[in-house]
C-alpha cells in the first residue's frame, strides 16, 4: 500500500465520478421539474379530477311549484302516483334485450306486450310514436297509473323484473277546476334532452336526467321559478364506492308557486262559450261560399282593462294537458301535432293572427284626428267609393249620408274611412310619395301593432302593419314568383300576380283604402286587440298583458308580485279618447253590436264594443268582436266564423253576464256575479306556505 | 495502530471514559457524515407519517389496527439503523473479507425465491414468505452484495498497487459475478430490480476506471438486452401493459393505466401546500393501489404538496451529494466503487420510483429508498448508509 500516493486516485476515476454526480443531480432536477409541472402548473385540473373521483351525488328531485288561479284554485299541481319505470340500459344488457321482462310486465299491468315494448324504444326520425325521446339513461315511465297491487307484485318479485321499478312519484296534474281547461296557457312538461342538460350544466339550476321542463305556456315561461332546485347530497366515497364521509350537501328546494290572474270560473265560461259560438257558427250558412261556416279556430281573451291582467284566455281547438303527463301516447301525439290536427297546441290568443276588419277603425279614427280631421266633422257615408275604375263597396253597412266619425264607427261605415285614407294617400304624394307622413300606419305602430305585446307567455307573434317598408321587403322577396306567375296566366290569381309584379313595391291607393278598414295585409292577434281596447278603456295606457300575478316562495314568506308594466300610451289628442269611448258605447247601444246587447244595464255598466268581419283571401270571413267596460276587455275572434257580432256576439255577452251577474232581463245580481270587480288581492297565504283556495262553486251562476 | 503524528497525542493521554471516547475529536462519532445521516433519518421519519396516512384506513390490509403499518415501519427503521451501526462497527473493509460468503448467501436466497419457498406478489416472484407474516425480498440485499463483490474484485489489483486500472480479466470476473443473480432475478421476473442492478454494475465499472470499451460495450449490451427481451416475449402480459400505459397515459384509465392515472391525480391535486396530512381525498379514499409501498410518493404529493414532495427530493439529494463527496474523497478504489454503486442504486431507484408516480417512467415494482414501507428495502438502504459512513470514517491510513 505504501506505493500508492495519498491521493490514490487517477484522473480518469475522478472525471467519471464527477460524471456520475452530474447524472444523479440531473435526474433529481428532472423529478423536481415534473413535480412542479403536475402540482403547480396543472394543479387545478388535477384537483378537479380528484374531486369528481371521490364525490358521488345522490339527487333528490324538487317538487314543482303549483300554478294557481287568482283565487288560489290550483290549475296545475302535483299528485302522487305509482309510476312504473324501466331502466333501458339494464334491459338492453339482457340476452333478449329485455323482451321477457317487458312481456311479464305487460301481463302484470294488463297492457299489450308490443305497447310496452314500443314505449322503451328510442325516438328517431323513422320511429313512429310511442317512443322515448328523453335520455336513454333515464328511467323510462311505462305507466303512471299502476295500482297498489300491481306495484306490490313488481316489487315482491323483483328478481323477475330486473330494471323495473314501481315507485310513488309526484306527477304533474292539470286539475281543470270547474271544468276549465286552460291548456294552452298552462302549457305542458316533457323530459329534458341531453342538449339541455349540457347547456344548463354550469348554471345555477343544473338539470337532471329525470327532470321535466316546461315546453310551452306558463310552464315554460316560469319554468325556472316553478322547477325549484333539486337536492344533491354529496358523499365522499373510496375507490370501491363505499361511503367514507359526507361532503357539502344542498337540500332540495321546492319550486315556487305561481299565482295567476286567471279566474278558473271565468275561464271555464269563456271556453264553454267560445266552443258554443263556434258550434253555432257551423250551423250558419255562408252566402259568399255557398256552404256553412267552418269555424275552424277561435280564441277569446278576458282582460282587466286597468292592469292588462288576463282573467281568461281560451283557444279552440283545444286538448287535455294531462295527455302529456307520464309520457304522451303515440295516438295522442298524432292528434295534437298531425297534419289533420288543426294544431290544438297553438294558443291562438297570442299566436293566431288575421286581418282585424272593422275593429281596426278605432285606430283609423284616431289616425284621422291626428292627421288633422275633425272628429265631429261631417264625412260622407256613401254606399260605395270609387278610385279610378276600382269600386270599393261599403262592406258592413249601407249608405248613411254625411255623418261624424263617431257615427261612422257606430254603423261601421267603410266609405268614410276610404275617403279619409284616400285623401291622406294623395297628400302623401300618391304613387310618387315625397316624405309621406303615413298617419294611418304611424298610428297603428303607436297602438302597438306589428310588435309583441310582451305578454308573459312564450312564442307570441307580432302581427303585421303593411307599411311602405314592409311592402318593399315583401315585394323583393316575392317579385320573382309573382312575375313568373303573372306572365302568361289569365286567371284572377294570375292578374293579381301580374299587378303585384309590376307595382307591388308601391303603396297603392287601393292598399291604403283597404288598410283603413282593417282589410288587406294587416295582421293582428287577439291579445293585441285586447291590449288596445283596454288602453282605450283605461285612458290610453298600453299594458303588457300578464297572466302571472305573483310568485310565492314555497314557505309563503316571499311574495313577489308581478306588477303591471306599460309599453306605451295611445296617441290621443285632446278629447279624442272620450269621443271614441262614447262612439264605442254607441256601437253597443245603437250601432252594429246593439242587437247583441239588448237589455244590457248600460247605465250601471257602460258597455263599449266594436265589431269586425275580416276578409281572408280564399277563406270565409273572420269574426272579430272587441268589447270593454271600465273593468274588463273581452275580445273574441273566430276564424271562418262569419260576422263579428253574428258569430261572437252571444258568447261575449254571456261572459259579461257571468262576470257582472246580469240576467236575461238586464237585472244585476251581485251575488251571482263571478267577478264584478277585478280581483285585486292575492289569495290568502297561510303561515305554512300553503295557499287557500276559494271554493270553485262560490258565486257561480246557475246554468 | 497508527503511528501518524496526528494521533500521537492519544498515546500519551490517560485512558478516557466511554463517553469521552465517543465525543472526542478523533472519535468515530465525530467523524460520521451527520448531514447524510440526518437526511436519511428525516426521510425515514417522513416515511412513517406517510405509511401511516396511507394505511390507517385500509382495514383489509392492516387487520383492523390503524397503527399496524406504522409500528412495523418504526420497527423496520430501528432494525435498519441497528444494521447500519453494525456495518460501521464492522467496517466495510472487514466486510471485504466476508464478501464471498455474503454474496453466496444472497444468491442462494434469491434462487430460493424461484423454489416453492417463494411468493408471488403483483406478478413478480420476489419474496420469501417467513412465519408470522414476515417476508424478505432477497433482491434488495443482492444490490449490496453485487456492489461489494464487484468493488472487491475490481479494486483488488488496483488497491494493491499492481495496476492503475482493473484489467480485462478482472472486469470479466466482476461481470460474471453480477450476471448470475441478475439472470435469476430476470426469471422472477423482476424487471425493476434488474434495471437497478445493471445500473449498479455500470456505475461500478465507471468508478473502477475500467476501459471505456467496457463501458460502451455494457451500455450496448444493455440496449441489445432490452430489444431481445422485448422480441423474445419473455415479458409477462402485465409488464407489456405497464409499458403500454406508460407510452399512452390515456389508455384504459380504469385498467392498466389506473394506477398511474390515480397517482398523478393525487399528486397534481396537492398543489403547493397539499391537502394536509391525513386529509388527501385520493389517499383517504384509497384510490391509489400499493400506496404504502411503491406509490408512497403520491401520499406526499397529495397531502404535503409541492413543498413536502419537493423536500423528499431535496433530502434524497442531500444523501446523494454526501455520498458523492465520500466517493471522491476516499483514497482507496474499493471504497470508491462501493460508494459509486450505492449512489447509482439510490439515484436510479429514486428516479424510477418517483418518476413512475409522476408518469415519466414506466411502472415497475421498485420501492423508494428510506420512504416506502417494506423491511428488506429499509434494511438494505440503511446498510448502504452504514457502508458509506464506514468508508468515510475509515479512510485508508498510510501504514
Amino acid at each position: 500500500m505504501t506505493n500508492i500516493p495519498e491521493t490514490g486516485r487517477t484522473s480518469r476515476v475522478n472525471v467519471r465520478l464527477i460524471i456520475i454526480q452530474i447524472l444523479v443531480f440531473s435526474l433529481l432536477l428532472t423529478l423536481g421539474g415534473r413535480l412542479w409541472y403536475l402540482q403547480i402548473r396543472n394543479g387545478d385540473e388535477y384537483t378537479a379530477e380528484a374531486a369528481s373521483n371521490h364525490i358521488q351525488q345522490v339527487v333528490d328531485p324538487a317538487t314543482r311549484g303549483s300554478i294557481l288561479d287568482a283565487r288560489g284554485v290550483p290549475l296545475a299541481d302535483n299528485e302522487t302516483r305509482l309510476v312504473v319505470t324501466a331502466d333501458r340500459t339494464q334491459l338492453m344488457r339482457m340476452k333478449d334485450r329485455g323482451k321477457a321482462v317487458l312481456g311479464r310486465l305487460a301481463d302484470v299491468l294488463g297492457l299489450k306486450a308490443d305497447e310496452v315494448a314500443a314505449k322503451v324504444r328510442l325516438c328517431d326520425a323513422k320511429t313512429p310514436r310511442p317512443c322515448w325521446n328523453g335520455s336513454p339513461y333515464q328511467p323510462i315511465p311505462i305507466t303512471d297509473e299502476a295500482t297498489t297491487q300491481q306495484a306490490l307484485q313488481i316489487r315482491e318479485r323483483a328478481e323477475e323484473f330486473p330494471g323495473i321499478t314501481a315507485e310513488p312519484t309526484p306527477v304533474r296534474r292539470y286539475a281543470g277546476p270547474g271544468k276549465s281547461n286552460t291548456a294552452q296557457v298552462l302549457g305542458y312538461l316533457s323530459p329534458v334532452t341531453d342538449d339541455e342538460i349540457t347547456k344548463a350544466k354550469n348554471t345555477r339550476s343544473p338539470l337532471l336526467r329525470s327532470d321535466q321542463i316546461g315546453r310551452s305556456g306558463l310552464e315554460r315561461q316560469y319554468d325556472s321559478v316553478l322547477r325549484g332546485t333539486a337536492g344533491v347530497t354529496r358523499y365522499e366515497v373510496d375507490n370501491l364506492g363505499r361511503v367514507i364521509g359526507k361532503a357539502k350537501s344542498d337540500k332540495s328546494q321546492p319550486g315556487s308557486n305561481l299565482i295567476t290572474s286567471i279566474d278558473a270560473r271565468v275561464q271555464a265560461i269563456a271556453e264553454k262559450e267560445l266552443d258554443q259560438a263556434m258550434k253555432d257558427a257551423r250551423k250558419e250558412f255562408d252566402k259568399n261560399t255557398g256552404r256553412n261556416y267552418k269555424a275552424d279556430a277561435g280564441s277569446v281573451v278576458v282582460m282587466e282593462a286597468k292592469t292588462g291582467r288576463v282573467v281568461a284566455m281560451a283557444s279552440n281547438p283545444t286538448y287535455d294537458p294531462n295527455a302529456w303527463v307520464g309520457g304522451i301516447s303515440g295516438k295522442d301525439y298524432k292528434q295534437l301535432t298531425g297534419k289533420d290536427s288543426n294544431y290544438p297546441l297553438l294558443n291562438r290568443a297570442i299566436q293566431g293572427q288575421s286581418a282585424p276588419g272593422s275593429v281596426f277603425k278605432a285606430i283609423s279614427a284616431t289616425a284621422a284626428v291626428n292627421a288633422g280631421y275633425d272628429f265631429d266633422g261631417k264625412y260622407d257615408c256613401s254606399s260605395s267609393y270609387s278610385i279610378g275604375n276600382e269600386v270599393f263597396k261599403n262592406f258592413e253597412s249601407k249608405g248613411y249620408g254625411p255623418i261624424d266619425l263617431g257615427r261612422a264607427l257606430e254603423v261601421s261605415c267603410d266609405t268614410v274611412f276610404y275617403d279619409l285614407a284616400y285623401r291622406q294617400w294623395q297628400k302623401d304624394g300618391g304613387n310618387n310619395p315625397k316624405h309621406p307622413k303615413d298617419w294611418f300606419y304611424k298610428t297603428a305602430h303607436q297602438f302597438g301593432l306589428g310588435d309583441e305585446t310582451g305578454v308573459d307567455l312564450p312564442n307570441e307573434v307580432s302581427g303585421r302593419v303593411p307599411d311602405r317598408q314592409w311592402k318593399k321587403k315583401y315585394w323583393e322577396a316575392n317579385k320573382d314568383s309573382w312575375c313568373r306567375q303573372g306572365k302568361d296566366d289569365d286567371s284572377y290569381a294570375g292578374k293579381i300576380a301580374k299587378e303585384n309584379c309590376e307595382s307591388g313595391m308601391r303603396m297603392r291607393a287601393g292598399d291604403s283604402v283597404n288598410y283603413s278598414i282593417g282589410q288587406g295585409d294587416t295582421l293582428v292577434t287577439p291579445i293585441q286587440m285586447a291590449t288596445i281596447y283596454s288602453a282605450i278603456s283605461n285612458g290610453g295606457t298600453l299594458y303588457n298583458p300578464t297572466v302571472g300575478k305573483a310568485i310565492v316562495s314555497p314557505d309563503g314568506k316571499h311574495v313577489e308580485e308581478i306588477a303591471p308594466k306599460s309599453h306605451g300610451k295611445l296617441p290621443f289628442k285632446g278629447d279624442t279618447r272620450d269621443k271614441l269611448d262614447s262612439a264605442l258605447a254607441g256601437v253597443a247601444t245603437r250601432g252594429s253590436a246593439a242587437w247583441r246587447f239588448q237589455g244590457w244595464p248600460q247605465k250601471q255598466i257602460p258597455m263599449h264594443a266594436k265589431t269586425g268581419t275580416a276578409e281572408v283571401y280564399g277563406k270565409q270571413t273572420t269574426s272579430w268582436f272587441t268589447t270593454y267596460t271600465k273593468d274588463y276587455t273581452v275580445v273574441m275572434t273566430i276564424s271562418q266564423g262569419g260576422t263579428g257580432s253574428g258569430a261572437s256576439g252571444p258568447a261575449v255577452r254571456k261572459i259579461y253576464d257571468a262576470l257582472y251577474g246580469v240576467d236575461d232581463k238586464g237585472h244585476i245580481d251581485e251575488k251571482k256575479a263571478l267577478l264584478p270587480r277585478p280581483e285585486a288581492k292575492l289569495p290568502k297565504i297561510e303561515s305554512d306556505g300553503s295557499i287557500e283556495a276559494q271554493p270553485i262553486g262560490a258565486g257561480r251562476r246557475k246554468p | 495502530m497508527t503511528t501518524s503524528p496526528n494521533f500521537s497525542i492519544s498515546r500519551y493521554a490517560p485512558e478516557r471514559s466511554a463517553w469521552r471516547k465517543l465525543t472526542a475529536r478523533d472519535s468515530i462519532v465525530r467523524r460520521l457524515d451527520w448531514l447524510m445521516l440526518l437526511a436519511a433519518l428525516a426521510l425515514s421519519a417522513l416515511s412513517t407519517l406517510l405509511v401511516y396516512s396511507a394505511t390507517r384506513g385500509r382495514t383489509e390490509l392492516n387487520h383492523g389496527d390503524p397503527y399496524y403499518f406504522l409500528l412495523r415501519n418504526v420497527l423496520n427503521i430501528g432494525i435498519g439503523i441497528a444494521l447500519a451501526v453494525g456495518t460501521v462497527w464492522l467496517g466495510h473493509r472487514t466486510l471485504r473479507g466476508a464478501v464471498p460468503i455474503l454474496y453466496g448467501v444472497s444468491v442462494l436466497l434469491t434462487a430460493a425465491v424461484l423454489t416453492p419457498l417463494g411468493a408471488t406478489i403483483n406478478g413478480a416472484r420476489s419474496w420469501i414468505q417467513l412465519p408470522a407474516g414476515f417476508s424478505i425480498q432477497p433482491s434488495e440485499f443482492i444490490k449490496i452484495t453485487i456492489t461489494l463483490g464487484m468493488a472487491m474484485l475490481l479494486a483488488a489489483k488496483v488497491d494493491a498497487g499492481d495496476r492503475p486500472y482493473p484489467d480485462h480479466r478482472t472486469v470479466l470476473q466482476a461481470l460474471g459475478l453480477a450476471a448470475l443473480p441478475i439472470l435469476i432475478i430476470l426469471l422472477m421476473p423482476d424487471l425493476g430490480s434488474v434495471m437497478v442492478l445493471v445500473v449498479i454494475v455500470l456505475a461500478a465499472l465507471l468508478a473502477s476506471g475500467a476501459s471505456n470499451r467496457w463501458i460502451a460495450g455494457l451500455i450496448g449490451a444493455g440496449i441489445a438486452g432490452c430489444v431481445l427481451i422485448w422480441q423474445l416475449g419473455v415479458l409477462d402480459e402485465y409488464q407489456i401493459n405497464r409499458f403500454a400505459a406508460f407510452a399512452n397515459p390515456a389508455l384504459d384509465p380504469a385498467g392498466v393505466g389506473y394506477n398511474t392515472n390515480q397517482a398523478r391525480i393525487a399528486i397534481g391535486s396537492g398543489r403547493l401546500t397539499g391537502s394536509g396530512l391525513f386529509h388527501g381525498s385520493q389517499t383517504t379514499g384509497q384510490f391509489v393501489p400499493e400506496q404504502q409501498t411503491d406509490f408512497i410518493y403520491s401520499v406526499a404529493g397529495e397531502e404535503l404538496g409541492f413543498i413536502g414532495a419537493g423536500l423528499i427530493i431535496v433530502l434524497l439529494g442531500v444523501v446523494l451529494w454526501r455520498a458523492c463527496r465520500i466517493a471522491r474523497e476516499t483514497t482507496e478504489l474499493y471504497g470508491t466503487i462501493v460508494a459509486a454503486g450505492i449512489i447509482a442504486w439510490f439515484a436510479f431507484q429514486a428516479f424510477e420510483n418517483i418518476g413512475m408516480t409522476l408518469g415519466i417512467m414506466p411502472v415497475t415494482g421498485l420501492p423508494l429508498p428510506f420512504v416506502s414501507y417494506g423491511g428488506s428495502s429499509m434494511f438494505a438502504a440503511w446498510i448502504a448508509i452504514g457502508l458509506l459512513q464506514s468508508i468515510k470514517v475509515q479512510r485508508p491510513l498510510s501504514a
